[in-house]
């Protein structure tokens, strides 16, 4: 036997308990059955066209593109600030404070959003779909400063003293210099930001307010059987919404590590 | 006439680093002034205080007459070469010249007619339209160049320009950097730890060690007379021998060398002044020279004649490194001698007369 062989067996046995449920979803999307079982009864899309007629599932659909919109910008200008003052600048307490900030990547999200709630409801602020993007802001910021972080080490400091040694004051450079060297970390932590606030569920399912959010709204579907295969189509449209994302966004990282002539310090893909 | 910059007591603290440690010193107007030390000794956070982008802990700092605290770097009267050279990849070559008049009041055709002209100084001309990432570095040194150049700073500081270059093109360089800046007769401030660089472009050197500067001296002087061992070693190669020096006697000072025995030598041969007790004779390889036979010792009386063995042989075409014994002396000493045709190159082993002279040595006490 081969060295290796009993890991390799391991790691595609891994690779399948990992991906095969995503690989069922379009299966039965397609299907032509409201029973989701083995074996296929015959391909249609009748499902994904009968998700154009449920006005609910529309409200959430605008529902959740609000939040996500709003919060990958927030928490965009939230990182790039964050990233830049760890890269730029030496502060006192900056390593305590930047634990603190990347904090919300490794707590367990049903924590922060069972804290986040009694938090707002002991101050009395009503849920909403503000609230809801409060949260993702929170969660979605440390992978924002990840990306920017990586985005402006790999920019040579000397490119933004040069343009003030030129003439330019601060904030001419940023705009100038900083930014349009940044701009593909930018677009790809707006996209991932994006990508985590839409898919979701646990803080969007406790902050959320009248309006649910897309995978509230599913969850909410399931108790429905007859509602499954439409849910399988609409899963779907979502599973290739993130793989294109997030692929647009590492496509932009790596452009723009090559743009500066950094180095490749690892991403996401 | 008045000095284009004016450094009182510069100290620059890093936490409980002491990176400058109070420099006072004038750079005159229109000279080519280096900045040479090895790595960590100050020279580069000197030029960017005075570029401001550090500001200094104590000490005050005058550009062409006016006081540089709180002024930012954009609003200096000096320009920067930066050691990555820092052109900006996302613009082309003609909006990294021109990246400077932004805020100037001519119109663009005006701009235009600038940056081609900056760029035709440092033969550029016709790459406008490049990109600026797809240029090779020593292209990329002189966009910098242009860019810095095309706003007419009063001083032009150099952050190690050449050293990212190989070493032909390092020198070609050295040579149009010189000839650019008696054409344009901006102050140049250059930033090296390469003393041959130093020596072949400046006018006046300021050698650093440790956040001070150990001497400040056009380039001959720095060479012929080092104030200390230090520098003696930085630049060039020297050799030392142990000295029991007398009191100086009318502006003569007595010294018995180790080998060479009693000499007599100029008060001016001891630029760090004399004192009496144990010190060091120094000289450069090239002031001793290997006498083939039947030859004599210097003109004018002055040269003396020491004997000694042939230790090592480094032949470098143009040049022979020789390692040579002296009789008396257990460190081998280092002579050059330029290879002439006729003249054979003595081999290990062989038995070498050194003539030399007193007139060469520099005392250190």
């Amino acid at each position: 036997m081969k060295e290796g062989t009993g890991f390799r067996i391991y790691a595609i046995i891994y690779l399948v308990f990992l991906y095969a449920p995503i690989f069922l979803l379009p299966l039965f999307a397609f299907n032509d059955s409201t029973i989701i079982a083995f074996p296929l009864s015959g391909f249609t899309t009748n499902w994904f066209s009968e998700l154009m007629t449920i006005p609910a599932l529309h409200g959430a659909v605008q529902t959740s593109l609000i939040i996500a919109v709003s919060t990958s910008i927030l928490a965009t200008c939230l990182g790039t600030f964050a990233a830049r003052a760890a890269t730029r600048y030496d502060f006192p307490g900056k390593a305590p404070i930047m634990g603190f900030i990347m904090l919300p990547l490794v707590l367990p999200e049903i924590i922060v959003a069972v804290s986040l709630l009694v938090v707002l409801l002991g101050i009395g602020i009503q849920l909403s779909a503000w609230t809801v993007i409060l949260g993702h802001v929170l969660i979605c910021t440390p992978f924002a400063i990840a990306i920017l972080n990586s985005a402006f080490q790999s920019l040579d400091r000397s490119l933004e003293e040069a343009a003030r040694d030129l003439g330019e004051n601060r904030w001419a450079t940023f705009w100038l210099v900083t930014f349009p060297l940044i701009m593909p970390g930018i677009i790809s932590s707006l996209l991932i930001s994006f990508t985590i606030s839409l898919d979701e569920f646990i803080i969007a399912f406790f902050l959320t307010g009248t309006d649910p959010t897309l995978p509230v709204y599913i969850w909410s579907q399931l108790r429905f059987p007859t509602k499954l295969p439409s849910i399988m189509a609409l899963g779907t449209i979502l599973v290739a919404l993130s793989i294109t994302l997030l692929m647009i966004a590492e496509y932009f990282r790596r452009k723009g590590i090559q743009r500066t002539g950094g180095k490749e310090t690892g991403g996401f893909l | 006439m008045k000095p284009i910059i004016e450094l009182r007591d510069v100290h620059k603290y890093y936490g409980e680093y002491h990176a400058l440690r109070g420099i006072s010193t004038d750079i005159r107007a229109g000279e080519f002034f280096s900045l040479l030390g090895p790595s960590g000794c100050g020279k580069t956070t000197l030029l960017r205080t005075i570029a401001g982008f550090e500001d200094v802990s104590q000490g005050t700092i005058h550009i062409d007459g006016n006081l540089m605290e709180g002024v930012p770097a954009n609003r200096r009267p000096t320009n920067m070469v930066f050691q990555s050279y820092a052109i900006f990849p996302h613009l082309t070559v003609s909006e990294n010249v021109g990246f400077g008049l932004r805020r100037d009041p001519r119109s663009k055709a005006e701009k235009a007619r600038a940056v081609d002209e900056a760029l035709e100084m440092v033969g550029l001309a016709g790459f406008g339209a490049r990109a600026a990432h797809a240029l090779s570095g020593g292209q990329r040194q002189r966009v910098a160049l242009a860019r810095a150049l095309i706003l007419k700073p009063k001083v032009l500081l150099l952050d190690e320009p050449l050293s990212a270059l190989d070493k032909k093109l390092r020198e070609q360089m050295q040579h149009e950097l010189r000839h650019l800046q008696r054409h344009v007769g901006i102050t140049f401030i250059l930033v090296t730890h390469d003393q041959e660089e130093a020596l072949i472009m400046s006018d006046r050197i300021a050698v650093m060690f440790e956040g001070g500067i150990a001497q400040l001296a056009p380039p001959q002087e720095l060479y012929r007379r080092p104030v200390d061992r230090q520098v003696a070693e930085f630049i060039g190669v020297m050799n030392f021998l142990p000295a029991t020096v007398s009191a100086p006697q009318g502006g003569e000072i007595a010294c018995d060398v180790a080998g060479l025995g009693r000499v007599m030598i100029d008060a001016e041969q001891c630029p760090g002044g004399a004192r009496p007790g144990e010190g060091s004779v120094g000289f450069r390889p090239e002031t001793l020279t290997m006498l083939y036979e039947g030859e004599a010792a210097g003109e004018g009386g002055r040269g003396r004649v020491a004997e000694g063995m042939v230790a090592e042989v480094n032949y470098l075409g143009d040049m022979t490194y020789y390692a040579i014994r002296l009789d008396g002396i257990e460190r081998p000493l280092t002579i050059s001698m330029r290879n002439v045709v006729g003249r054979k190159v003595f081999e290990e082993g062989e038995r070498a007369r050194v003539a030399w002279d007193p007139g060469a040595l520099v005392l250190f006490c």
